[in-house]
């Protein structure tokens, strides 16, 4: 019976030694979502989509792609998907078009089908012209539009991208961005691991936050931003000296703190707050 | 396994083929080692002895074999692991088995193609071949022997310094050379001498190669070929294995 996920994340575990990399972990990505993962360096999104992927084997809990175990159908879930990943791992000492070429063949895309599939995306990224380049040649920007070259030549249904903008340029990085809207609107599901708050609010229908190997929250970007609002925090500072006891009693400050000569207040509601100390300001002077 | 699925396999282990001759083995200081190396090995030993020409090229041929088809297959392994290009592959639709015959294919290929150099030079200077058919299908059975063995030596230590295994390799290799009737025949060998050369995939191949020009061998030409064939499967079945059970180490 065909699943209605594409991914289905049931307790899912790895452990480098002492290190639970990966906790217990638990999510679903419906078919055609943009699902985002963001979480600090560190916090456990690399070794989970490489887990996802077929890299590295989880220690406990499960996974199914599309329906097929990751562990026990490995070569059809790995089918199904285009990988991204974190380092660039295109072979160097080929050119782009065998990069392709060989990619395709790997995932049994026929000769015929892969030299057009690899003419049309090489064009869209802009790389045709230096198809016959070796890659060691290419700069970072470029690599990371081959690596998306790779993963698209089977047509995925999914996309696992491990922090495709890390390290770009401004454009770049807008230019990738809108890529994966693309490939989304097209009916592909986008799974996205990245450390930017901004990037995964204007991508993702849905982001699960992680941090030391925990999911911490899922929900959409909105209902995440709303959830969130009393971490915010301003930084203010006067010309003189203040008792920061005064501060921390202003309506919506939850604490205040002496950062330097500024102070920093972890607020609910930053326009009252901010008006609060421009009229404290005001009686002082 | 279905047999579509694995005629999908084997067809997908051609693109590990082409990857690797076009990174590794079309590089003209991979093919000028791998034939000097066995060249000037073999002339240190040949220079300064009387012996009749028909009686070298046997030995020639089984070193060329040897080194060409051993040469760059340890190294593979680490060398993409550290490049991390092994992470791309296994997370491709392809089993661990397909991207090491692919590794065996390529190393078997580079072997068996500069292994015509020594029978060429062998023609040139008037060495007649009594059993061709037999020395051709020798050719195969041990580049493809010496191939899986090279895939064996990178399988543990589950190492990415590719400069580690090749030290490795060449003290495993060096050794099978000077016991393997190369440059003493095997029945001028003390007993221990024998016994010890027993052990060597490349004896049986250098024995054959003596049955296919003069026609004589040590031993039957039925126990050359079943021995190659046994190693051959040996090897390639235990190096899959290992690399199996250490894959994720090099991850």
């Amino acid at each position: 019976m065909p699943s209605k996920s594409a991914i289905e994340v049931t307790d899912l575990t790895k452990c480098y030694g002492e290190l639970l990399a990966v906790d217990h972990i638990n999510f679903n990505v419906k078919k055609g979502e943009l699902f985002g993962f963001l979480g600090p360096n560190a916090a456990g999104k690399t070794t989970t989509i490489r887990m996802l992927t077929g890299v590295i084997k989880p220690d406990d809990g499960a996974a199914s792609v599309f329906g097929y175990s990751i562990l026990r159908e490995g070569l059809k879930t790995r089918q199904l998907m285009g990988i991204v990943p974190e380092m660039a791992n295109a072979y160097v000492d080929l050119s782009a078009w065998n990069n392709l070429m060989l990619v395709g063949e790997l995932y049994g895309v026929p000769k015929s089908l892969r030299r057009e599939r690899a003419t049309r995306l090489l064009k869209e990224f802009g790389l045709y012209e230096r198809r016959s380049h070796l890659v060691k040649g290419y700069s970072r920007g470029m690599k990371q539009k081959l690596l998306l070259c790779m993963a698209l030549i089977n047509e995925p249904q999914i996309l696992f991208l491990d922090e495709p903008t890390s390290g770009l340029d401004v454009e770049s990085q807008r230019l990738i961005r809108d890529m994966i809207r693309d490939f989304n609107k097209n009916g592909v599901t986008v799974f996205l691991t990245t450390h930017n708050m901004d990037e995964a609010n204007q991508l993702c229908d849905r982001i699960a936050i992680i941090n030391h190997g925990k999911i911490a929250a899922i929900d959409s970007p909105e209902k995440l931003r709303l959830r969130s609002s009393g971490l915010q925090s301003i930084e203010v500072s006067f010309d003189k000296g203040v008792d920061i006891e005064e501060l921390s009693k202003f309506h919506g400050v939850n604490e205040a703190k002496k950062m330097g000569d500024k102070i920093r207040l972890y607020i609910n509601e930053p326009s009252e707050v901010i008006a609060s100390c421009l009229i404290f300001h005001v009686q002082r002077t | 396994m279905e047999t579509s699925l694995f005629w999908d396999q084997f067809t997908r282990s051609f693109a590990i083929v082409k990857k690797n001759i076009r990174i590794y083995y079309s590089k003209g200081p991979v093919i000028i080692f791998g034939l000097l190396v066995p060249f000037f090995l073999f002339l240190s030993f040949y220079i300064g002895r009387s012996m009749p020409v028909e009686a070298l090229i046997p030995g020639l041929l089984g070193m060329t074999a040897f080194f060409t088809a051993t040469s760059v297959g340890p190294a593979i392994v680490p060398w993409e692991a550290r490049a991390k290009t092994l992470e791309r592959l296994i997370s491709s639709p392809v089993s661990i088995w397909t991207i090491f015959l692919g590794d065996v294919l390529s190393s078997f290929l580079f072997g068996a193609l500069v292994s015509m150099f020594p029978i060429i030079v062998g023609f040139s200077i008037g060495v007649q071949i009594v059993n061709p058919l037999i020395l051709g299908f020798g050719v195969v059975l041990a580049t493809f022997c010496f191939a899986s063995f090279s895939i064996l030596l990178s399988a543990y230590p589950p190492t990415d310094t590719p400069a580690s295994v090749m030290m490795l390799s060449s003290m495993i290799k060096f050794p099978l050379v000077f016991i393997s009737g190369i440059f003493i025949p095997i029945e001028e060998l003390p007993a221990w001498g024998r016994t010890i050369s027993s052990i060597s995939p490349l004896t049986y191949f250098t024995d054959l190669a003596r049955y296919s020009i003069s026609g004589k061998g040590y031993y039957p030409i039925e126990v050359d070929l079943i021995v190659l064939a046994v190693f051959t499967i040996a090897f390639l079945v235990s190096a899959i294995k290992i690399h199996e059970r250490t894959m994720q180490k090099r991850l």
